[in-house]
């Protein structure tokens, strides 16, 4: 069965300490990296037909629960189950 | 005067907050999350606490409990509502304040006494405080940072609705060491630290937080 997938990431210009501390702790295991932005995967069944309708239901779902709008951004696609 | 404390499922601070309101001499009136009505109170506290265990975000999901649809339309057409540390969280979450609370920049959770620099007298909750006045009172919270983006701050700053700023270090990262903000109206203010721990040397710092119980007591009685 199709689902969507909502990915939610912290606005660029917004502080991430999360991604900041998951940084600082690869440094101390031997891996560099620039930087780390820690987000959430939302993974919808739907129980229906995914089409735009759908995903525009989605995208309401996500501008009004699954992400804060003023701290975080958020993606919304199809994607099939395993 | 009737003061309302919802306690939704993980609040800690209704106790205190209900023992707040009585020692400023006001009728406390327990509320439920899971209730509509309002049971006649003149005003609302959202406490602090961890409400929903801080699922998705911090005040995400009680924003949408059932008696914050009346809350919310009750904060519209003026009644005082105060959102303590968790109940600013819910506050932001709810678009009746601007902005939101993010995680401590410096990732620690941090509990102690707190100075902080109160800003604004013309809110309903603040009316009792002179500005400039420094006061001490119990901050605890992980997710206490406060942003919003440039043009918010500098219109909150513009139209004095800044209520309190953290003096000394910023415990939490606050965009302009923000503590505690205002609506445009006055009647809504959120504030990441404890009045309701200030109110009584026995089990506080002093009794700096009282003032907040006071002003919207007075509010309302002159508005009666």
């Amino acid at each position: 069965m199709p689902r969507v997938v909502v990915e939610v990431m912290p606005k660029p210009e917004i502080l991430d300490p999360q991604g900041v501390a998951v940084r600082g702790a690869l440094g101390r295991l031997g891996f560099e990296v620039a930087d780390v932005r820690q987000g959430k995967r939302f993974e919808i069944e739907l129980g229906g037909e995914v089409d735009g309708a759908a995903l525009d239901r989605v995208r309401e779902m996500a501008s009004m629960l699954l992400a804060n709008p003023v701290i975080e951004d958020f993606a919304v696609r199809a994607e099939e189950s395993a | 005067m009737r003061l309302g404390v919802v306690t939704f499922p993980g609040s800690l601070d209704d106790v205190d907050a209900l023992r707040a309101v009585r020692f400023a001499g006001g009728e406390a009136v327990p509320l439920w999350h899971g209730d509509t009505d309002l049971g006649g109170v003149d005003a609302v506290i959202l406490p602090g606490g961890f409400s929903y265990g801080d699922y998705l975000r911090c005040g995400a999901i009680s924003r949408f409990a059932p008696i914050m649809t009346t809350v919310v339309d009750r904060a519209r057409t003026g009644m005082p509502v105060l959102g303590i540390c968790n109940g600013f969280q819910v506050l932001c979450e709810a678009h009746l304040l601007p902005g939101a609370l993010i995680r401590n920049d410096q990732r620690k959770f941090v509990c102690r006494d707190q100075r902080l620099r109160v800003e604004s007298s013309s809110t309903a909750w603040t009316s009792s405080y002179t500005v400039g006045q420094e006061i001490v009172v119990p901050l605890k919270n992980g997710e206490g940072g406060f942003v919003a983006d440039q043009r918010t701050l500098d219109e909150l700053e513009g139209e004095d609705r800044v209520v309190a700023r953290y003096v000394g270090d910023n415990p939490n990262g606050s965009y302009r060491d923000i503590a505690g903000i205002a609506s445009a109206a006055g009647n809504v203010v959120g504030l990441m630290p404890h009045p309701e721990h200030a109110i009584d040397p026995l089990t506080g710092p002093g009794t700096d937080g009282l003032a907040f119980f006071t002003s919207v007591l007075a509010h309302l009685v002159a508005a009666a």
